[in-house]
């Protein structure tokens, strides 16, 4: 009797383990068509010949490759995206490390609050409302026109949370390495860079992507703070691509959203290689 | 200044000294630097080349620039003009100007919308040309060129502040081709409202048409006012703002949501097009292909939209399908100052930055971009009204669409008020629309029109009932 | 039966933080004077160019500031007029409740939601298709955001949109009959990424063992989760739902799809401070909303700290 009801509970499980297995590839499926279809647009277009907003196969060109060569901007505004996002994820990334590592280790009081409170003012400075102030900053701070100034501002914005992230990857990782190294000499910086560092390091990497991929596409910081497209970074450029009504070239505008999404997806084929690139082992308490 | 917090300016304190020392400004009837040997200039406009407005970029750049250079390097003056694109949103492209003038910088020459001439003002950002420059403002030989109506949109309160680009009107185009097939004549002109619905009706039974697109709702934007409300408010004698009050829901308001109920309560426009975000964009697509009877819009929509050869829309059998009739008022004679037809007009205008370092060179480039022989390098051999008359006469001759414009519409046409709150009113305008368009009853509309403006425009007592 | 193997249980988390969360006070030695030091650089910057803008754009709250016109040149000081305002405009309290809807559906539901079964579904799983899903899942979230707003818009158009030629539904307006849910699925894909990490990281912490031993004793999936997965995942629930509903609630990406249309049914607050503050010039009231905004992006952390608690408040 027992070993009936055994072997039909494992025949159960078997059928329910297989049916789980049926719906796991299902699910996934399902989740690999949904979050590729809205990319698909951006795979055909910019190759159509008279693109459309409807997807379809393209009556193949590179003319409208070509047609952007001409534009003078959209090649550099690329390559000023590099720079104002590269500045911005290495500030934060060093800084919020810097930062998240002493709150980690070190008890202040207040230390929470401190943190949710930022978090919060972040929120607002990202909004329409604070243009003035941001530019009337800039303006006494002589800002204006520089990429510097672009840079410290958006840094400003992304370091609460970057913090707030890291901060959870630090308190991970266990102290006692470090204190068998501070047995064995080693500075405080010497700990960081060669103990702290590599094991967050997949954590380091997941914000560095996460902010520059907040500037690759932040519109207004760099066109109310930079004079002219020749320092104007992607984000920029793309809304000049519209005609003097406001409608939209769509050649030019599915060509440079491929170009524009290029780096950043490259990017992060790189760093997920590279560093691993997944709060791995992170964001544990 | 009395914006900035008492905490932030004394941290900056330092800062701010330092810049403001820079850019403290003269003042004085004699312009700063007049003798200068070594200028330099910057001239912005919302155009950039390879993207908006491609055609102006290059004009500045390829012509403006090098033969103002030349023409100083003759009087012995080395002259550094560089020219800063912009190409996008006129409404990003204006918050921008603005940051920039509010702290006296920015480029000397400004190519704006008219209609913000009157809030720069008030904002304490422009100054009259002849404050900024001296007598040679007056003594340009340009102004007699310029139509009196035209200077409007670069004057305010009586006082010049910029020199006019152009203009342009607003017409009724119509499917030639569609009119066939519904039994309408090819040289079609209405002279009521009614007509209009009445054609409405007729092009009702060609399948697949949308007989009517009249831009309504806030989707659509400014084009919804200056496509659609404003040209019907004028035709049925209203203004939107006159003698220092807003129009609430008067009698005219209520007509031009009358209009509205019956296109699309009546199944004659299409309201859903109305809602999209890129309906405009559509609405261009579908006259093109031939899927909409009769459409109201500017004379852009005929250079830039549907013009055979660089259009976004093109159509390829343009001049030969396309028809366009004046607009007309809600019956004759009802039109504001009793017109029988009626239009709107906007255009640019370039204003001078009262901070230039170099005044008097800068309204010296700013008359040199208006000359009648820099004006017709411009328009590189396209047709668009400028604001000389003796350009106009030239180059509009060729192309009947802009001469009929030019001759018919302009001196039909009104302007909007160059006021600080005019775009809440015109949104406000544009939600009443969208509120009929989508089945809303027109008294409904209309008084909930009416309590929004009275909010933006500080009550009652600025409204006229 | 299941509750004997995996008890959400008390002891076990009460003595992580020991080990975990909270180090001992200094364990590093890092030394205050040094850990003040590594603060300076962020603190810095974040005091000048994220504090004093906020404390300002909060002063201009108070103000009837305007970028143009007369009210540029001479604001005033208004007192707490444009908060009156707001909290009594119809528009703003509607724009509230769309905010709320959204955040709720598109990042409470949506994102962590979906981020979850994700994770849960590609636990333990290495190989080609976990980083296919992965990719696809990250990509929409780097990607800028004008370019995906254009995706989407060519995805869901009423005449040619991707959406309805694979449905064979032609003519369906999705946009401007479902706009609140067009954005709500539109944002679970733009930001399902994050959770999904998150929640990676934190299926690791779950021991196996633990997993296997509640379906060997039956417990469904859905037991196994409540019982077993959930309790040692409640930190990073918690830490997900803050960041997501601040980021969702701020985030104007919807705006650059339906413009806040039809008739303001997708005008959330971001929208709307944006229609207010750039569109209509009003920077004083954009400024006071913003703020407001703010103290709402308050009281939804404080109502998730309360319902999920933070255990490391406790060690």
């Amino acid at each position: 009797m027992s070993t009936v009801t055994r072997a039909d509970q494992a025949a159960r499980a078997a059928v329910r383990h297989v049916l789980a297995r049926v719906g796991r590839y299902v699910f996934l499926c399902l989740v690999l068509a949904f979050f590729a279809l809205p990319l698909l647009w951006l795979a055909t277009a910019p190759f159509d010949d008279t693109p459309t907003i409807a997807t379809s196969l393209p009556r193949f060109t590179l003319d409208n490759f070509r047609a952007l060569l001409d534009n003078p901007y959209a090649l550099t505004s690329l390559v000023n995206s590099v720079w104002l996002a590269g500045g911005t994820a290495v500030l934060v990334v060093a800084f919020a490390a810097l930062a998240a590592y002493a709150l980690s280790r070190v008890r202040v009081p207040g230390r929470d609050a401190l943190l949710y409170g930022l978090l919060l003012l972040s929120s607002i400075v990202t909004g329409t409302a604070t243009m003035v102030p941001l530019f009337e900053l800039a303006f006494r701070l002589n800002l204006i026109d520089s990429r510097l100034g672009v840079v410290l501002i958006l840094t400003g914005g992304l370091l609460p949370a970057a913090i707030f992230i890291l901060k959870d990857f630090m308190d991970a990782t266990p102290t006692s390495y470090e204190e068998s190294a501070r047995v064995f000499g080693a500075s405080r910086l010497q700990i960081m860079r060669h103990i702290v560092v590599p094991v967050v390091r997949p954590g380091l990497a997941t914000v560095g992507v996460w902010a520059v991929a907040n500037v690759w596409g932040n519109f207004l910081v760099p066109f109310l703070l930079l004079r002219g497209p020749d320092k104007a970074p992607a984000a920029v450029i793309m809304y000049t691509l519209y005609t003097e009504g406001g409608q939209a070239d769509l050649r030019l505008l599915s060509t440079f959203s491929l170009l524009y999404s290029l780096p950043v997806a490259l990017m992060f084929v790189f760093v997920s290689s590279r560093y691993g690139f997944r709060f791995h082992g992170g964001i544990k308490r | 200044m009395s914006v900035t917090p008492k905490r932030v300016t004394g941290a900056l304190a330092a800062l701010t000294a330092l810049t403001l020392t820079v850019t403290a400004c003269g003042g004085g009837s004699e312009p700063a630097g007049k003798d200068a040997k070594n200028i330099t200039l910057t001239i912005t406009a919302n155009a950039i080349a390879g993207g908006k407005n491609a055609a102006g970029a290059e004009w500045i750049e390829k012509w403006v620039i090098p033969r103002f250079v030349e023409a100083q390097k003759a009087k012995g003056v080395t002259a550094k003009v560089s020219f800063v694109p912009s190409g996008v949103d006129d409404e990003q492209y204006k918050t921008k100007l603005a940051l920039d003038l509010r702290s006296r910088g920015g480029a000397d020459v400004m190519s704006v919308d008219g209609i913000w001439v009157g809030e720069f003002v008030q904002a304490g950002y422009l100054k009259p040309l002849s404050e900024v420059s001296g007598d040679q403002v007056d003594a340009w030989d340009g102004w007699s060129q310029i139509p009196e109506s035209v200077q409007g949109l670069g004057t305010f309160e009586d006082k010049r502040y910029g020199i006019p680009q152009g203009t342009d009107g607003r017409v009724l185009y119509y499917n030639k081709a569609l009119f066939a097939r519904a039994g309408l004549p090819a040289d079609w002109q209405p002279r009521s409202w009614q007509e209009i619905l009445d054609a409405g009706t007729r092009l009702k039974a060609v399948p697949g048409v949308t007989p009517i697109q009249i831009n309504a709702g806030t989707a659509m934007g400014e084009a919804t006012s200056m496509q659609g409300a404003l040209p019907l408010l004028v035709g049925a004698g209203g203004e939107i703002y006159t003698d220092g009050k807003w129009a609430g829901a008067t009698q005219p308001v209520r007509d031009v949501l009358d209009f509205y109920a019956k296109v699309y309560g009546g199944g004659l426009g299409d309201p859903r097009l109305q809602q999209e975000a890129k309906g405009r964009d559509k609405s261009f697509q579908e006259f093109a292909a031939g899927k909409i009877g009769i459409l109201a819009e500017g004379d852009y929509f005929w250079r830039s939209v549907i013009n055979p050869k660089d259009g976004i829309a093109k159509m390829a059998d343009r001049d030969s399908v396309v028809g366009y009739a004046l607009f007309p008022a809600k019956q004759p004679g009802a039109g504001i100052r009793g017109q029988d037809f009626v239009s709107m007009s906007g255009g640019g205008v370039d204003v001078l930055n009262p901070n230039s370092k170099y005044p008097s060179q800068a309204f010296e480039l700013l008359s040199f971009m208006h000359s009648a022989e820099a004006t017709k390098a411009q328009l590189a051999g396209a047709a668009r009204i400028t604001s000389r008359m003796d350009v106009n006469k030239e180059v509009l001759a060729g192309d009947p669409m802009l001469n009929f414009v030019a001759e018919k519409v302009l001196p039909l046409t009104a302007y909007r008020p160059p006021l600080a709150v005019y775009p809440q009113v015109s949104v406000a305008l544009q939600e009443a629309t969208a509120a009929v368009a989508s089945g809303r009853s027109v008294d409904e509309a209309a008084s909930a029109y009416r309590k929004k403006v009275e909010g933006i425009v500080g009550g009652p007592g600025n409204v006229s009932s | 039966m299941v509750q004997a193997t995996s008890r959400p249980d008390e002891t076990v988390e009460g003595a992580r933080p020991a080990s975990g969360a909270s180090p001992a006070p200094d364990a590093a030695g890092l030394g205050r004077a040094r850990a003040a030091g590594f603060l300076v650089p962020s603190m810095a910057l974040i005091l000048l160019f994220l504090v004093v803008p906020a404390v300002w754009t909060i002063y201009l709250g108070v103000t009837n500031y305007r970028l143009t016109g007369l009210a540029a040149a001479n604001p005033e000081v208004v007192g707490l007029d444009n908060y009156t305002r707001a909290l009594g405009d119809g528009r703003f309290r509607a724009s509230l409740l769309l905010t709320l809807q959204f955040v709720l559906g598109s990042a409470v539901i949506g994102q962590a939601g979906l981020g979850f079964a994700i994770a849960f579904a590609l636990r333990g799983r290495r190989g080609p298709l976990r980083r296919v899903v992965e990719g696809f899942v990250l990509l929409s979230w780097i990607l800028p955001s004008s370019v995906v707003a254009f995706l989407w818009i060519a995805l869901l158009d009423r005449d040619a949109g991707t959406l309805n030629a694979l449905l064979g539904t032609p003519g369906t307006a999705w946009l401007l009959d479902h706009p609140m849910l067009s954005i709500i699925i539109f944002n679970t894909w733009r930001g399902a990424a994050f959770s999904m990490m998150l929640y990676a990281a934190a299926l690791e912490n779950v021991p196996r063992s633990h997993l296997e031993t509640a379906r060997l004793a039956g417990a469904s999936t859905w037991q196994q989760l409540r019982d077993v997965v959930f309790p040692r995942i409640r930190g990073h629930v918690l830490t997900n739902l803050l960041l997501i509903s601040l980021w969702t609630f701020n985030d104007f990406t919807p705006f650059l799809i339906t413009a806040g249309g039809p008739e303001q049914r997708t005008e959330i607050l971001p929208v709307y401070v944006y229609k207010v503050a750039l569109s209509g010039g009003e920077l004083g009231f954009g400024a006071a909303i913003s703020f407001v905004m703010l103290l709402i992006n308050l009281v939804i952390a404080l109502v998730y700290l309360r319902m999920l608690g933070r255990r490391r408040e406790r060690a």
